[in-house]
């Protein structure tokens, strides 16, 4: 059921522009080379979704022109200071904000898990978010003996949920460790690509150790090998951030020619090594 | 280095919160927050000095401090149940009725300064019974009569599920109570060295005050004895820089 791409390259390909794409946030595991793949592919019109927030993932991906809806809780560089794309292009109104609060990402993709058109969340009620978000709704809690109004939000169901894992098996099952966000990402959408930092021989459903940390195959449709594939972030437990080249990014991207210089100096050059 | 007889700033902050934050079960703190972070670990080690094992400690940030395993969703989901008791949220501006704007500065559809965004905070302000606000930098640009985006509303209209809330302020010139019934703050005290006059000044926002305003309370010999030589060296695994700056104490290597 999985296929193996040759290259992350050829793993993306299936992401159309237009599409609605997954990703999750920082510490989970972020597909940093599949993102520039998509780049150098010029992908268009993004609906981006980020569980529930995003740093350098989003901000590249705007900066190079590929989101046309960003929908998320908030994009930072972290102690890098803010991204810069990102906030640039909200203040020049190139892409369209949806503004959301990370449980509220959480619970639209829980919907979309559950195949329900939609899940209740407390909260919210008499925020802005709200007020921005006409196609959340507030009911009466129907089970409720007093007024309980309560904020429905409409299940998301991402086209392609696109992940970073350190490890996949030759049936496509693929080791998550404690990331479950990758779980209900690719629970959510309608099919996953997963880039690896390597393929094991053995099976990791039949260790029962590593089991109840494995994204079954079943829901994965493409995998390429990408070693240090959330470069120039972490994967947790494996490697830390790149600081160094964090600094350079958050200096470049400060300006448009300073980003344009970064697309070409790291992202629209291809690596000369294959992965 | 720090003069061991000096009290510095974000050690009387952070005494101030961990008396805050009292005697609770479960204390959480997101991102980018070492002091509230000391705080929470300074709260933790007064428990244990009482021998009880509360208020068990998670930071967000902290591989170590964190026990969470069914991903991002599980504070939110153990906040929603009453599971967290005390969590801290900053804002981009504050205002006087204890909302808070972690989105933009200007019309929301054409903005003059965009946010990073509102993170968990329009569900964690809802149910988090100790809310504690924490911004360093007490000024009429951060501390406004009216925010320009509702990321969390202070309070709630009746009937609206609300178990938690804000109850307090923390700058860097003083504490304020927040008052749920009053929709407003009230200056509780002024930290040592500051003045009632000069926080009026630097605050946007109209607030109650008593006829006399305490000076904040530093913290004890004991206390600070307690974070210089217990928690500072936990606190130095989540956040080195702050803690060599603050404690002049380097982190274990991992």
């Amino acid at each position: 059921m999985t296929q193996f791409a040759a290259s992350v390259d050829d793993a993306v390909a299936d992401i159309a522009d237009g599409m609605l794409l997954a990703v999750p946030r920082e510490v989970s595991g972020v597909p940093m080379e599949a993102t520039r793949a998509l780049i150098r592919r010029g992908v268009r019109r993004l609906h981006l979704v980020a569980l529930p927030t995003s740093s350098l993932q989003a901000d590249l991906l705007i900066g190079a022109g590929g989101v046309g809806t960003l929908e998320t809780s908030a994009v930072s560089l972290g102690e890098f200071g803010a991204a810069p794309r990102f906030t640039q292009a909200v203040l020049n109104r190139s892409i369209v904000m949806k503004d959301a609060t990370c449980p509220a990402i959480h619970a639209a993709l829980q919907a979309a898990e559950k195949g329900v058109p939609f899940m209740p969340m407390r909260g919210l009620i008499g925020s802005d978010i709200l007020a921005t978000r006409p196609e959340w709704q507030v009911i009466a809690n129907p089970y409720a003996d007093n007024h309980d109004p309560i904020v429905l939000l409409p299940a998301i169901v991402p086209d392609v949920a696109l992940l970073h894992a350190p490890l996949a098996d030759r049936d496509g099952n693929v080791w998550i460790g404690r990331q479950r966000d990758l779980i209900t990402l690719s629970h959510a959408a309608r099919s996953t690509i997963v880039t690896v930092e390597r393929v094991v021989d053995d099976n990791l459903l039949a260790d029962p150790l590593r089991a109840p940390g494995v994204l079954p195959g079943f829901y994965v449709d493409s995998i390429a090998v990408a070693e240090n594939g959330c470069w120039p972030l972490g994967l947790p437990d494996h490697y830390d951030t790149d600081a160094a080249h964090m600094k350079e990014y958050a200096r470049l991207a400060a300006s448009h020619d300073g980003f344009e210089a970064y697309l070409a100096r790291y992202v629209l050059t291809p690596r000369a090594k294959a992965s | 280095m720090t003069a061991p007889n000096m009290i510095r700033d974000e050690e009387l902050l952070a005494s101030t919160i961990a008396d805050l934050i009292g005697d609770v079960r479960h204390v959480a703190v997101g991102n980018a927050s070492p002091i509230p972070a000391t705080a929470a670990l300074l709260a933790r080690e007064r428990g244990r000095q009482r021998g009880v094992a509360r208020p068990y400690v998670s930071l967000l940030q902290s591989r170590k401090h964190n026990f969470f395993t069914d991903g991002g969703r599980e504070l939110f989901d153990c906040a929603g149940q009453g599971r967290i008791d005390v969590f801290f949220l900053s804002g981009g501006q504050i205002d006087g009725q204890g909302n808070i704007n972690l989105v933009a500065i200007g019309d929301y559809d054409a903005p003059k300064v965009r946010f990073p965004g509102s993170y968990g905070s329009a569900h964690l302000y809802y149910v988090v019974p100790k809310m504690i606000l924490f911004r360093t930098e007490h000024s009429r640009r951060t501390l406004v009569e009216k925010v320009d985006f509702i990321s969390a509303p202070g309070v709630s209209a009746d009937g609206v599920h609300r178990t938690g809330g804000p109850i307090a302020l923390i700058t860097n010139r003083c504490f304020f109570r927040f008052d749920p019934a009053r929709k407003r703050f009230r200056l509780e005290s002024v930290h040592p060295g500051h003045t009632v006059e000069e926080v009026r000044e630097h605050t946007g926002f109209d607030f109650d005050q008593p006829d006399t305003v305490a000076v904040t309370t530093p913290p004890s010999p004991e206390t600070l004895a307690l974070m210089r030589n217990t928690v500072a060296p936990q606190v130095a695994e989540v956040y080195p820089q702050f803690a060599a700056e603050i404690f002049n104490i380097t982190a274990h290597p991992a």
